[in-house]
């Protein structure tokens, strides 16, 4: 019995974990959904020479976490390589985005089309000082 | 299993698809006409140029892999392929134009004029002159696409380095700025002399205004007039979901064609063109409501598109090849959308509009389709190749290129 308790904690545990996940990227996804997606596409490719790409670009999946996050809330008006390529429409400035939300359209971002990289926490977003 | 089935028709329908399509470089054509791949992977071809002889110059975007951003080619043996291709040129950009033996090539800042010889080779590689310099240049709506009228002035579009003027470019809610102080600078197109070097913005005059982004122009002989499409302004829905749905959004407003004459205001950003209501509509950054009109004096368009499909190359067709139809009307490559989505992309295609004594005399409709290798574009990368530019060759056959690997299809009537 004891044994069969272990398990069932243990399966609870793996579940609620990505459960949480889960929930994560349903939220990340709605968002990117109503706000990104008219510009960086439903698969993430963006627009040649217009919209960066998020699907595969080494920004995105990087480590750089307090960079994302300023981009999101502030917007992007710079002329930057990314990955060789240059894109020339400014980004919308979302500062009424939460910084549950950010973390959520963040993790949905880095974890979806080819993109596999680490989840972004509240604490991550909350560590980003504001304009 | 049903699932690998499926699978299986559909690779054997593809197969068909492709096998069939070859027979005319992938495009699906009116009866009696059909293509040539003309060049391929040359890079990022914006607009394209030819010489009376039939020599091909093509504008790269970029530099392609071997650091050439102008590409030379030349058909050699007639057969409907370049053989002869060579490359220049560091700078990207989009405008090319020859007349006579000059040849005009753009960066996003400025005009450069090469000189050709008799074999339509150009003899000043790396000294071309400067004919305009430092226009405005602020990434958004920055090419520069150019025309000469039959007098050698040069006309050049300088977009709008915004969406729809707001304070803050494409921040929700942001008002639209009163006068437009873009404008004065940018918005429009600019008039320029073709043989005066180091011009800047003072030694030309801005010709037409209230012009978001034009990136296909030309000038009409018969008409002796101008002729512009213009880019419509994006995300109505997602700034304006109180006026907007998402399926309003993917049809308004329209991509649009103006003739214009000299001191023209075509009305951006004030209004937009509904092609449903046939109205010039206030813009919402100014006080609309998808309703109420505005600049009552702006001109109307005289070809009205549906949205987002990008008029990136106009063309004049003066030659005698194609059937009389064809005959002076206009063709556009529309480099197909990116803000209809959700919804999927349009416009991947050459469109014409007919044309009789310099008005348009019936409906635009698709002449050149099949550029994208896939009926239905979900997401503008997926596209194999998108048409940008348009230029005629002298025995009256229409060459199209694009600016994804740079591809040049040469369309011919055959009877």
């Amino acid at each position: 019995m004891k044994n069969i308790c272990k398990i069932f904690f243990l399966l609870l545990l793996i579940f609620s974990g990505s459960n949480l996940f889960a929930q994560n990227m349903a939220n990340g996804k709605k968002i990117y959904e109503t706000r990104c997606l008219v510009c960086h596409q439903a698969d993430g490719g963006g627009v040649p020479n217009m919209n960066a790409p998020l699907d595969g670009s080494s920004n995105v999946v990087g480590n750089d976490i307090a960079r994302l996050v300023k981009i999101i809330r502030n917007g992007y008006n710079e002329r930057v390589s990314l990955d060789g390529y240059y894109y020339s429409n400014a980004m919308t400035a979302n500062p009424d985005l939460k910084d549950a939300a950010i973390a959520d359209v963040l993790t949905y971002i880095r974890n979806s089309w080819s993109n596999k990289a680490s989840v972004v926490t509240l604490a991550q977003v909350q560590k980003v000082k504001k304009k | 299993m049903k699932k690998i089935q499926n699978l299986f028709l559909l690779s054997i329908l593809m197969m068909a698809c492709t096998a069939k399509a070859q027979d005319n470089a992938g495009l699906r054509l009116p009866a009696g006409f059909s293509a040539t791949l003309f060049a391929n992977n040359i890079g990022s071809s914006r607009h394209i140029t030819i010489t009376p002889s039939g020599v091909v110059f093509a504008k790269l975007n970029a530099p392609n892999k071997e650091g050439k951003a102008i590409i030379r080619l030349e058909d050699t043996n007639k057969d409907g392929i370049a053989e002869k291709i060579s490359g220049w040129g560091e700078y990207g950009g989009t405008g090319i134009y020859v007349r006579g033996k000059n040849l005009y090539a753009s960066s996003d800042q400025g005009i450069f004029l090469y000189q050709l010889n008799d074999q339509d080779e150009v003899i000043n590689l790396t000294s071309p002159k400067v004919i305009v310099k430092d226009l405005l240049d602020r990434r958004q709506h920055s090419s520069k696409s150019i025309t000469l009228d039959p007098q050698g002035n040069i006309y050049v579009n300088i977009g709008a380095y915004s969406n729809a003027c707001q304070e803050k470019d494409r921040m929700p809610g942001s008002k639209g700025m009163t006068p437009c102080p873009i404008l004065d600078s940018a918005g429009g197109i600019w008039k320029f002399d073709g043989q005066k070097e180091n011009q800047v913005y003072g030694d030309g005059k801005r010709y037409a205004t209230g012009l978001r982004n034009v990136i296909g122009l030309d000038w009409n002989t018969k008409t002796n007039s101008l002729f512009v499409t213009q880019h419509g302004r994006d995300q109505l829905n997602s700034f304006y979901p109180q006026y907007f749905s998402d399926n309003q959004n993917a049809e308004l407003p329209a991509e649009t064609m103006y003739e214009v004459k000299e001191g023209d205001d075509c009305g951006w950003p004030y209004v937009y063109y509904d092609p449903y209501q046939k109205k010039k509509i206030l813009s919402p950054e100014y006080g609309g409501d998808g309703k109420k009109e505005g600049a009552p004096n702006a001109l109307s368009p005289i070809v009205a598109f549906p949205a987002h499909m990008a008029p990136m190359s106009l063309l004049f067709y003066k030659g005698n090849q194609f059937p009389e139809k064809y005959q002076q009307g206009a063709f556009i490559a529309f480099h197909g959308s990116w803000n209809r989505a959700p919804l999927p992309q349009e416009g991947y295609f050459v469109a014409f509009v007919p044309f009789k004594n310099g008005k348009p005399s019936g409906d635009w409709e698709i002449f050149a389709n099949g550029f994208a290798g896939t009926d239905i574009v979900t997401n503008p990368r997926l596209a194999k190749a998108r048409p940008c530019g348009l230029a005629e060759g002298p025995d009256g056959s229409l060459y199209v290129c694009d600016d994804n690997k740079g591809a040049i299809f040469k369309i011919s009537f055959n009877k």
